[in-house]
């Protein structure tokens, strides 16, 4: 068969990829039902694109690594060029572990005298608080933040003190809510919180025990998870994520911060 | 983070996929990410406001991927697939997902870069014809001719070897 307006190759390609205008498309499924080898041809090479959406499409879902984030953000942060703003940032955090050095010498010097101190427990409790309930995909939190309010109010009482969720959006973490939980014998409340990335972290406290002492910040990992703790007269406080000692203490600062304003 | 930091990020998923089919290999594909995202911050001084930030990155990768002659030629042999099969599989996709990727992997494989780059701009990636010459610098023409090239190879490797089994994916 002559056809007058035989269609080109490119033609065949820009319907595959649904490039045709809708008059050519027309004539495309006119030849096409007329040309069985091209018909075959443009439904293989259809069946190629879906069959490529299906074996990488998975990709788009994996969690964002955060170090390919942390390339932008880092340097988002410290302005768009330039090694002086990141270390304006790194020598404030190198700071705020000198003093909290100095503090952590005491608090150690304290720990020897006293066999079993409160904060160790309380740590690995809010390690395996931030554990069990990071993981949960539907039911992180028990009230969320949407009802923050009734929230802050309803865990200030169940633990005899007055709560505050601290506002970590600053540092790229949104609340997502929070929950009761027990510490041993006493209640203690975890606020969780979210990162774009998918990160989450948590914030466990508790009404500080009557014979407790005040004690600087502490570190902790354990497999990946670090803790920041740390006990004042009237709380005892964790901060828990999956992040490394330098990031964490960034935030263990603004929390601090925040909190004795 | 301004605009144009968080136009980068929300392109961090679609570069991991692109460099994902290309290199065939977790590891190796975060890694050029890495390398593309670090050179892009480096240079956002010379991305034009307005215009595709996506086609700006998968250029600067691109070049990367070309100018690196070792990792090119840590990709098509029979253990880097297989490699490369075992990184997936462990993530949680549906039951026929592997096979899916190891078929898709292979017919890949078989192709020469240039093809490879314009089936996967174009098939997987949806760029336009016109941007994919962009991101390889190359005349639309060639573009062309690339992907009629490299869609012909592809099929007639599936249909020998692929296709029935393609065929009896839902």
């Amino acid at each position: 068969m002559n056809d007058p307006n035989p269609m080109s190759p490119d033609d065949l390609q820009n319907f595959v990829d649904g490039r045709l205008s809708p008059e050519d498309q027309l004539r495309m499924e006119a030849w096409l039902a007329e040309h069985p080898e091209d018909a075959a041809m443009v439904h293989a090479y259809r069946l190629q694109n879906a069959n490529l959406s299906q074996a990488f499409d998975p990709v788009l879902d994996e969690p964002l690594p955060a170090a390919l984030e942390d390339i932008v953000t880092m340097r988002a942060t410290g302005g768009a060029r330039g090694t002086r703003p990141a270390m304006a940032g790194w020598m404030l955090i190198a700071a705020t572990i000198v003093i909290f050095a100095l503090g952590g010498g005491a608090g150690w010097l304290a720990r020897s005298n006293t066999p079993a101190p409160e904060p160790e427990n309380f740590a690995a409790n809010a390690m395996s608080a931030h554990k069990i309930f990071a993981a949960e995909r539907r039911h992180a939190v028990e009230v969320p933040s949407n009802q923050e309010a009734h929230l802050v109010k309803w865990l200030s009482k169940r633990l005899g003190v007055t709560l505050k969720a601290p506002d970590l959006t600053s540092a790229g973490f949104v609340l997502m809510g929070g929950r009761l939980l027990a510490d041993g014998p006493l209640p203690a409340a975890q606020f969780m919180y979210q990162r774009d990335d998918k990160t989450r972290m948590t914030v466990y406290v508790r009404a500080a025990a009557n014979n407790s002492k005040n004690t600087a910040f502490r570190f902790e990992d354990n497999n990946g998870i670090g803790a920041f703790y740390w006990v004042d007269a009237k709380y005892a406080y964790a901060l828990v994520a999956p992040m490394g000692r330098a990031p964490l203490l960034d935030i263990a600062n603004r929390i601090y911060r925040e909190l004795n304003r | 983070m301004n605009e144009e930091h968080r136009i980068i990020v929300d392109q961090i998923p679609h570069l991991r996929r692109y460099a994902r089919a290309l290199l065939g290999d977790k590891t190796l594909a975060d890694d050029l990410v890495q390398e593309c995202l670090t050179r892009a911050m480096d240079r956002l001084h010379l991305w034009r406001p307005g215009s595709n930030m996506r086609v700006w990155l998968m250029a600067i990768m691109h070049n990367l991927h070309i100018n690196d002659a070792k990792r090119r030629s840590a990709r098509p042999d029979q253990v880097s697939l297989s490699a490369s099969h075992e990184n997936l599989r462990s993530e949680p996709p549906g039951q026929d997902t592997p096979l899916m990727l190891r078929d898709m992997n292979q017919a890949l494989n078989q192709l020469p870069d240039d093809q490879r780059h314009v089936i996967l701009l174009i098939g997987l990636e949806g760029l336009e014809y016109a941007e994919a010459a962009d991101v390889l610098d190359i005349p639309i023409g060639t573009v062309m001719s690339r992907l009629g090239r490299g869609r012909k190879s592809m099929r007639e490797f599936l249909d020998v070897d692929g296709a029935p089994r393609l065929r009896s994916i839902k």
